[in-house]
């Protein structure tokens, strides 16, 4: 204590810098897009599997769908949007489920005991799972053309911003349960509760309608509605857009939903990781 | 003139209505290996937990070389290299993708990183496997991988929580005779957990923690001195009736289990041939002599066994 060497050890005791914070989030979101990037079966599985769900659901319930005052809408076409964004919820789920066991008996267990802060871990994590989401969104989005839309139509800007935020909002929102319940039997119950049933109630499958009033208010209570409808614009002409397809009136009110749910999600794991401790 | 790299002093964790720690204080001198000694649940872990970051301290304080920090405070882990008692390892990742990914993360200099690594490949003999990924290691590998990556940012203190359970004998004596080399090629302080007496008696200094509490701390050898007895070990046929005949013979302080009788006295040698001689010949097969370990003083002190599961 009185030893004259520990002045300089103490200096050296310094808070986590900005460099600590970025070494984290970078590292954990490498480590997501490396796992990804380098098994062939999961690649291939995760290219497949949408294109599966579309033609098998979109083709056995093209005969029966109709929307009112937007006749010529196929079912493929309408579905497309929702399988954009069930690929981005499915990398969510299956990326922040292993957190539960990576926490208590793998590389996370590192990444706690490294200099940086447990805020930067949520976010390389989220930024992880969000990156892993949408390259299979987007290897998708070579299907469009089936769907009847020109890929050189598409409003790039108004996709890209809808799928990074939904990403980012669906993985930190299942970070944060991954966390809190800290088990893979609950999370899985909370998934088939939860998290699936959101999708199906978001405007992905099936439209909105006036008549189900209590289907109603939970798609428009729904933030993964607004992630669907902002997906859904961007590949239409605001006056083209079939009516009645969308669950919220204006894109401004999907934006703000959006970022709300990214930002609050995001805010939401910080704040459980914190609090474990 | 040696100094306290670590003190910790007064910790307590409640943890909802159990105290799995209570006013437990130690320090570490910069340089040695020191141990905690403890049967399982008797909170070695919740102690390197609170040291690594990971859990606060209801109260306590932690001084790292003099100065004060909160329980799960990180600072201090620039300096440390924490090996859990799962190895932080990603199973689906290369030994090397590992390494290089908590090299990023401890923010080892870019000039120096391929170098470390290698070296830390060659320090847990891996380097053949450097490109293997993790799920096809050993036990044995996995652990010398996770110590080479708790050593990768080049630490002053390792903390390892129980780093041999699991391990055999020949990956036991590899993984310290790594743990020591590094002690004397860098002056690395070393602080471990384990229920193992013959691994505690490694250490430079020994706690013992019961019930979440520092029982005694000091040398194996001083701590040895406290129990003076030798222990003899007969072993025989039917060593319930050989009980009987030895305390009625000798009057001597004795136990009796289902393979052999254990004797404590003070000078076991010169009971040997009185034991076989009051015996009848021929049923004993072996006598052993040895001095009480580390579990033996630990059961004197604490009347608590070390493989026992501690109820809390």
């Amino acid at each position: 204590m009185s030893d004259p060497s520990s002045t300089a050890a103490v200096a050296q005791l310094s808070k986590p810098s900005l460099s600590d914070q970025w070494a984290m989030v970078s590292v954990l979101w490498r480590r997501d897009l490396l796992k990804f990037l380098r098994r062939p079966s999961r690649l291939v599985g995760a290219f497949l599997q949408p294109i599966i769900f579309w033609v098998m659901i979109g083709g056995g319930l093209a005969s029966t769908f109709s929307l009112k005052g937007a006749e010529g809408l196929s079912y493929e076409q309408y579905f497309f949007p929702g399988i954009v964004m069930m690929m981005v919820l499915f990398a969510s789920i299956f990326g922040t489920i292993t957190v539960i066991e990576d926490r208590h008996e793998g590389f996370l267990q590192g990444v706690l005991t490294a200099p940086g802060s447990r805020v930067a871990l949520v976010l390389g994590k989220s930024l992880g799972v969000s990156s892993v989401g949408l390259i299979q969104a987007i290897a998708f989005l070579a299907c469009a053309p089936f769907a009847g839309f020109s890929l050189l139509e598409i409003d790039w800007l108004t996709l890209m911003s809808s799928l990074v935020m939904g990403a980012v909002a669906l993985s930190s929102f299942g970070f944060a349960l991954a966390w809190w319940l800290d088990s893979s039997q609950a999370y899985h119950a909370i998934m088939s509760v939860l998290l699936l049933p959101g999708w199906i109630l978001s405007g992905a499958m099936f439209p909105i309608s006036p008549e189900r009033e209590l289907l109603s208010w939970v798609m428009t209570l729904n933030p993964m509605s607004y992630m669907v409808d902002g997906v859904r614009r961007s590949f239409y002409e605001a006056s083209a857009l079939p009516l009645g397809s969308t669950v919220s009136s204006s894109m401004t009110l999907d934006f703000a939903v959006m970022l709300g749910s990214a930002i609050g999600a995001l805010l939401l794991s910080a704040w459980v990781v914190e609090r474990s401790r | 003139m040696s100094t306290a790299i670590l003190e910790v002093k007064g910790l307590t964790v409640r943890r909802g209505d159990i105290l799995a720690l209570e006013d437990l204080s130690f320090h570490v001198q910069e340089g040695e290996v020191f141990g905690l000694l403890g049967p399982n649940g008797s909170g070695k872990s919740t102690t390197f937990s609170v040291l690594a970051g990971l859990l606060r301290a209801q109260s306590g304080a932690l001084h790292w070389r003099g100065e004060e920090i909160r329980g799960g405070d990180k600072r201090a882990l620039r300096e440390v290299g924490f090996v859990g008692q799962s190895p932080s390892l990603d199973p689906n990742l290369s030994a090397r993708e590992n390494l290089k990914l908590s090299a990023a993360l401890h923010r080892v200099p870019r000039a120096e990183r391929a170098d470390r690594i290698e070296q830390m490949l060659q320090l847990a003999e891996l380097v053949d496997r450097a490109d293997e990924l993790v799920s096809t290691f050993s036990g044995g590998m996995k652990r010398s991988l996770d110590i080479a990556r708790a050593l990768l940012h080049n630490p002053k203190v390792l903390i390892l929580d129980e780093p041999t359970t699991g391990l055999d004998e020949g990956a036991f004596q590899r993984t310290w005779r790594h743990l020591l080399e590094q002690r004397a090629a860098r002056g690395l302080t070393i602080l471990l957990s384990t229920h193992r007496p013959e691994e505690a008696a490694q250490c430079d200094r020994i706690a013992f923690i019961d019930s979440g509490r520092v029982v005694a701390c000091d040398s194996p050898a001083e701590l040895q001195r406290l129990v003076s007895d030798d222990k003899l070990t007969v072993r025989c046929a039917e060593p319930a009736e050989a009980a009987r005949q030895l305390s009625e013979a000798l009057s001597l302080e004795l136990s009796a289990d289902d393979s052999a009788v254990t004797i404590k006295s003070e000078a076991g040698h010169e009971l040997i041939p009185r034991i076989v001689e009051a015996l009848p010949s021929g049923s004993v097969e072996a006598i052993q002599l040895s001095r009480p370990n580390l579990g033996d003083v630990f059961l004197h002190l604490t009347g608590a066994s070390l493989s026992e599961e501690t109820k809390r």
